[in-house]
């Protein structure tokens, strides 16, 4: 919520994580057995590499189609009576949906779990308006009710423990007594959120595959408040990203045995909700009217380089954040945007600029984990380091938001220095006497090696250079 | 290039054009009948659900005693498909008294969000790979059936029963008629979101029970 007015330090904010006992214990302990999960649905590797391979290629195949098949999603929706609109940024994408729920007179509004409204920051958007959502699905209602943001893109309060939610039921919700039993929390969360879905006159969710073929919208989820959201209020409003489309229905398949096992390790999520259309004549349940919303948010600047594109097959599984060593240290929360993990310090600095994000292609230490464990095959290393460069020579003005942002004078001075030094042997010669006499006279704090030495010892320069010991050793150099 | 629509697409299309991949072959399982039926039995119950093997006459008062056992006292049906007729009846006296979801959810709220304790569907299919049902509503079997009361009953026919969801949705040619509402059910509504703690119906069903018409051939 204050990303866009303040740049935010990963590198502060881990530190702190990093001192945090139990934040440390929740996510190690989550961490483990998601990791453990999902090696064991991939255990046949055969299988794993080909449906992988399919799985890159159907949303390498959408991503080349991309304006086609958004149209023809559009037209196909349109035919089945879905409302389609676009929103190039966040805030067109919360004045669509504000505009549609007060034209419907709504003002309870009911959601299933999106990460893209989290984006949007639509929650506090409503709230300013006079509307109440309730989130239901139960992590995203817990941290609702602890007035946080998800720290994790598919288990939002993987951040905290039993004994942390039994403390926050009790306070939040009335006549509530502290349990620690999972049943007993789940079942009141249940009785809680019932009557709000009965009295919500409007659902809101996200999509996580938008068919182009059949205009149809899949949701994936294991409680059913996507199924409820999306079925028992009057209104239903979808909320997408631009690259959630597929060209055919026969690209879910491979998409949806790769989801849930590299999410959670489960074969398949408890429900697949597959809407094409509102309800239609003589139907007894269903949403009159569906809306869908289709938002760019930068999506359209990554698809215009065809090499961060890959970017965008991403399918928000998590298996990224995971695996990484990084993530499973300090937690969603250092990250201080909706997508961490190392999609999200791909995906972040893309969509909010480097000059805003631009520490987090640094938050990694490229070892690849990632890449090893991505279904759909997004080269996340190559393109962190690819976004690294950016931020100090970018390529092609305008490809990536706020390139060039970390170059400083003092660094291409000191390139410069360098450069100098090394291609005139006598500067190089002086220059090595000089640090021999005086380098450990350099204080810590001096430009460019104050936050080196923030994490490292600073380094001692020998009396003698390499080249004069040789020398003394009766080498010749020249 | 005035709505947002119109400088989206442009943005799109003034892209670099990439070669659209040709998708490589991807063969998802097939098993022969016997372990189809199988598979289709140990994934659903690996998901919590109970199955039952039933015959294409014997199902209702099967049922009857799956529910009278377990107190079920109101069950929500279909009167207007063929399992729904078949089942009012054969009911007769039971402990569990019947009700029509025959009105607009407008008008039967009450009953779906807190009075009905089972809901009783039919299915399309039945995908052995993950052992998922294939629930197609209609105007006939509404969509809330199998999602608000806390026991959700379906009646799945060996015969339908397929290997995959592709193998499903090429079958029964799914991309030429989608429904409103297509669903793949595989198990009860749960929760991993306390510690990863499994947790079973969080807002869905607690109980999935399966009733499986075995075919006649061998």
């Amino acid at each position: 919520m204050v990303a866009e007015t303040k740049k935010l330090e990963f590198g502060a904010k881990a530190h702190v994580a990093l001192n945090d006992p139990k934040l440390r214990a929740n996510f190690r302990r989550a961490m483990d057995g998601l990791m453990t999960k999902r090696a064991a649905q991939f255990a046949d590797v055969a299988e794993w590499t080909s449906l992988r391979a399919r799985g890159a290629a159907v949303r390498a195949n959408a991503l080349a189609k991309l304006p086609e098949l958004l149209e023809q999603l559009e037209a196909n929706c349109r035919k089945n009576g879905i409302q389609v609109h676009w929103a190039e940024t966040t805030a067109e994408a919360n004045a669509i949906v504000l505009g549609i729920l007060e034209a419907a007179g709504a003002k309870t509004v009911i959601k299933g779990k999106s990460m893209v409204t989290e984006e949007m920051h639509l929650n506090a958007h409503l709230e300013k308006h006079g509307i109440t959502p309730v989130e239901s699905d139960l992590g995203e209602y817990i941290i609702q009710l602890a007035g946080e943001a998800p720290s994790h893109i598919v288990m939002p309060c993987i951040h905290k423990n039993k004994a942390e939610i039994a403390e926050l039921f009790h306070d939040k919700i009335a006549g509530q007594a502290y349990t620690e039993n999972v049943d007993e929390l789940t079942a009141a969360a249940r009785a809680a959120l019932r009557g709000a879905f009965a009295g919500a006159d409007a659902g809101i969710s996200g999509v996580n595959f938008a068919v182009a073929e059949t205009g149809t919208l899949v949701l994936i989820e294991n409680e059913g408040n996507g199924r409820l959201s999306t079925t028992l209020p009057p209104l239903h409003i979808a909320v997408t990203g631009i690259e959630k489309v597929l060209e055919k229905l026969d690209d879910v398949p491979p998409l949806l045995s790769l989801l849930p096992r590299s999410a959670t390790g489960q074969p398949i999520t408890t429900y697949v909700n597959m809407i094409s259309s509102p309800r239609k004549e003589g139907e007894k349940d269903g949403p009159k009217a569906v809306h869908l919303v289709l938002l760019d948010n930068g999506r359209s600047r990554v698809h215009g380089d065809t090499e961060l594109r890959d970017t965008l097959r991403c399918i928000r599984c998590a298996a990224c954040m995971n695996h990484c060593p990084v993530y499973t240290r300090v937690g969603g929360h250092t990250y201080s945007f909706t997508y961490p993990g190392p999609i999200g310090k791909l995906l972040t600095p893309q969509l909010e600029g480097l000059d805003c994000a631009g520490d987090q292609p640094h938050a990694s230490t490229l070892c690849r984990a990632c890449a090893d464990v991505c279904p759909v095959k997004i080269p996340i290393p190559d393109l962190l380091v690819r976004l690294r460069t950016e931020s100090v020579r970018p390529t092609s003005p305008g490809a990536v938001k706020g390139a060039g942002s970390a170059t400083s004078a003092t660094e291409t001075l000191g390139w410069k220095g360098w450069t100098l030094l090394y291609a005139s042997p006598l500067v190089y010669r002086i220059g090595t006497r000089m640090l021999g006499w005086f380098g450990n006279l350099m204080p810590s704090s001096a430009p460019m090696l104050k936050q080196w030495t923030s994490v490292r010892t600073k380094p001692k320069f020998a009396p003698k250079s390499l080249h004069e010991l040789a020398r003394e050793k009766g080498f010749c150099d020249e | 290039m005035n709505s947002p629509r119109e400088r989206i697409l442009a943005r799109l299309k003034a892209a670099p054009k990439a070669a659209a991949p040709l998708r490589p072959d991807w063969t998802p399982p097939a098993y022969d009948a016997a372990t189809r039926k199988a598979r289709f039995k140990s994934m659903l119950e690996a998901s919590h659900a109970d199955v039952h093997e039933v015959s294409a006459t014997d199902w209702p008062e099967r049922l009857k005693t799956i529910l009278a056992n377990k107190g079920v006292g109101t069950m929500i049906y279909a009167p207007g498909t063929d399992a729904g007729k078949l089942l009012a009846g054969s009911w007769g006296d039971s402990p569990t008294r019947l009700v029509a979801y025959d009105r607009p959810v407008e008008d039967f709220k009450d009953v779906l969000v807190s009075r009905a304790d089972a809901g009783f569907t039919t299915t399309k299919g039945g995908i052995a790979q993950t052992g998922s049902l294939v629930l197609w509503p209609t105007p006939d079997e509404p969509r809330l059936m199998s999602l608000l009361p806390p026991i959700h009953v379906a009646l799945v026919e060996e015969a339908s029963l397929t290997d995959s969801l592709a193998e499903t949705i090429r079958a029964q040619g799914w991309a030429g008629q989608m429904p409103t509402n297509a669903v793949l059910v595989s198990g009860p509504s749960k929760t991993a979101d306390i510690e990863q703690t499994l947790a079973y119906g969080v807002h869905g069903p607690k109980e999935l029970i399966v009733l499986l018409i075995g075919s006649v051939s061998p």
